[in-house]
């Protein structure tokens, strides 16, 4: 809800308008700087962005912190043998896993809600009138949502790796000079980051917000679910190349069995399927009616 | 200059847009006139490259809208759906378009003060009422200067001192020589407002002339006279060359109530057709001429020393005109088709 109602607007100056003329208004065709910087006031002016961000945040780090505070004071406890085993083998799947498995979640909705929203209030217009080649105005929104994304993830990885590390630390020491760590630290924010993307992408292709939302969450969270029940090599295979479990590769250090990509390998794959949307979601935008 | 060509456009399987060709000339107010539905928002989508036409072209000045450099340097638009998100202040929605343009943010302040819209600049456009939310598509429509101004039912939701700062705003800046291309259902809102109009039914057009020519030329023009002698009278008038009809002619044609100087609706007129001939006491007295004016009708009496007790030229008002231009292409034209096929 709105806190009250605006105040009516005062009456127009003077019945007879007075049009200010604009003899200094720039008149060359503005550069794709222009349309950075219009995306980015775009991106900040709603309040849905800040709030899903600050979510994001909280989240990721408070879950992470939560979760390997529960684990370390549960250490040794009853039943927990196999679990403090798992942990010690691989304390960064754990770290990183808890906090940003749901925090994934609020970026997916962010993405997808950044054109969507476009969609549902009818500013897509304005965009496209503005931006009548639409191509530049897509690759504006994803160039500045990247950039905000892969600086505010990265920034909250580290923080999540430093706060479940440290709290772990009694009984399991893992830092950033061990083999893997920083780049699999480092790759969660940018698995992130084009997570993102590939999120604003299907909210590109389809349009309605809470279609979007769904069907992102679904290929992240439920896609790699069924395609676990797949038997035999080729179920593997098919698991492996799909886009959230080839992208979240990068974020771990130890191989699991069967595991048909390495890290980067795996990060290209997904890299490639994000880009493979945007390119369909900006040949529709310029394809249909808006 | 606007120039539109043969724009086609379907949607599955309407029709929405015929081969529709017209130009907008600068300098005037050029209204476009259609009944709901006539594919007045779709050729304004068409002509803003927002929807993509089957066939046919729009130019401006010569070229297409997505080749302009800075389009809204040429063209400010003004949509008749709502294009501002709910939760963003009118300024920052300003502020976007004008950076996509590279304009200072001065221009956005100025547009904000020229609407009236400065108090509630930062406040979020989702608690706007109707009229602040077409205050807010003015001032989007006027950010970057432009010649052409595409405006769709600009007045939709207005109180009458925002209807009436619309018109003068429109007028004022078609005197500076821009292009104003409105888009109305009100008849006689274009009757004050437009020196030309454009008139489509079920996505044709239907006339291409100025207000005044678009009035008198589908408003046949008659004259209703009243006479003792009326039958004398006749004879005479169609001797010259007039044509008499008797009585009112109440269920046929333009000014079809013509018998009561204030025009009533079709539901009135529907009664009338079936009272008018020769059933009120009066009716026989009663001619309506056309084909000849009421001066020379009067002088044909005098030279025959023939009584008139009435003599009334019939004027068709712009509502009356569009009524009967759109009869046919109307999409809730019920009533006057099922009227017209009694005849």
């Amino acid at each position: 809800m709105t806190a009250g109602s605006p105040p009516a607007p005062p009456a127009p100056a003077a019945p007879a308008a007075e049009v200010p003329a604009a003899p200094g208004l720039p008149s060359a065709r503005p550069g794709f700087g222009r349309l950075i910087q219009a995306e980015w006031t775009k991106i900040r002016s709603v309040r849905s962005t800040v709030w899903t961000l600050i979510i994001f945040v909280v989240v990721t780090v408070g879950f992470t912190a939560l979760f390997t505070w529960l684990t370390e004071a549960n250490w040794n406890g009853p039943h927990a043998a196999a679990r403090d085993a798992r942990v010690a083998g691989d304390p960064i799947s754990f770290i990183l896993g808890t906090g940003i498995g749901l925090g994934q979640l609020t970026i997916c909705v962010l993405g997808a809600l950044l054109i969507t929203t476009e969609y549902s209030s009818g500013v897509i217009r304005a965009s496209l009138l503005a931006v009548p080649r639409r191509l530049p105005m897509l690759a504006a929104k994803c160039i500045v949502f990247a950039a905000l994304l892969i600086v505010i993830a990265e920034i909250i990885v580290f923080a999540s790796f430093f706060v479940g590390s440290a709290i772990i630390h009694p009984h399991v020491q893992v830092s950033l000079s061990d083999p893997g760590v920083t780049r699999a630290v480092a790759g969660a924010g940018l698995y992130l980051t084009v997570l993102g993307l590939f999120a604003l992408a299907i909210g590109a292709l389809i349009r309605h917000t809470a279609a979007a939302i769904a069907s992102v969450i679904g290929i992240v969270l439920v896609l790699p679910i069924l395609s676990g029940l797949l038997p035999g090599s080729w179920g593997a295979h098919i698991n492996g190349y799909l886009p959230e479990q080839a992208g979240s590769l990068i974020t771990r250090t130890h191989a699991e069995s069967g595991q048909v990509l390495s890290p980067w390998q795996g990060f290209g794959v997904f890299c490639a399927w994000t880009a493979l949307l945007l390119i369909v979601a900006g040949y529709l935008l310029n394809r249909r009616d808006a | 200059m606007i120039e539109v060509r043969d724009l086609t456009k379907r949607y599955g399987r309407v029709l929405a847009v015929d081969q529709l060709s017209f130009t907008v000339e600068p300098g005037k107010v050029t209204g476009f006139l259609g009944p709901n539905g006539a594919g007045k928002s779709t050729t304004m989508r068409l002509m803003l490259g927002l929807d993509h036409p089957d066939s046919g072209t729009v130019t401006f000045d010569g070229a297409r809208y997505r080749d302009l450099p800075q389009p809204l340097r040429t063209v400010g638009a003004l949509l008749e759906a709502k294009a501002v998100h709910s939760g963003r202040s009118a300024r920052n929605h300003l502020l976007f378009m004008a950076q996509t343009q590279g304009l200072p943010t001065r221009r956005v302040d100025e547009m904000l003060d020229l609407v009236g819209l400065r108090q509630v600049a930062r406040k979020r456009a989702g608690g706007f009422s109707l009229g602040m939310g077409q205050r807010l598509g003015i001032a989007v429509a006027m950010l970057g200067d432009p010649q052409v101004l595409l405006l769709d039912e600009p007045v939709n939701g207005l109180d009458p001192e925002g209807v009436l700062w619309i018109r003068n705003l429109m007028k004022q800046l078609a005197s500076e020589g821009r292009t104003i291309f409105v888009s109305s259902h009100l008849m006689n809102e274009m009757a004050v407002t437009a020196d030309h109009l454009v008139v489509i039914g079920r996505g044709r057009l239907i006339a291409n002339c100025s207000t005044e020519e678009f009035i008198s030329r589908s408003t046949e023009k008659s004259v209703l006279v009243r006479s003792p002698e009326a039958d004398r009278l006749a004879q005479l008038i169609t001797a010259e060359g007039g044509t008499v009809a008797r009585g009112a002619r109440a269920d046929s044609g333009p000014g079809g109530n013509g018998a009561r100087p204030a025009p009533a609706g079709p539901a009135d007129a529907k009664a009338e057709a079936t009272t008018a001939p020769g059933a009120s006491p009066d009716g026989a007295g009663l001619l309506t001429v056309t084909g000849m004016e009421a001066p020379r009708i009067g002088e044909l009496a005098a030279s025959a020393s023939i009584v008139l007790h009435e003599l009334t030229p019939q004027l068709g008002s712009l509502e009356e005109a569009f009524m009967e231009l759109t009869a046919d292409s109307s999409e809730f034209a019920a009533g006057q088709v099922s009227e017209r096929s009694k005849r």
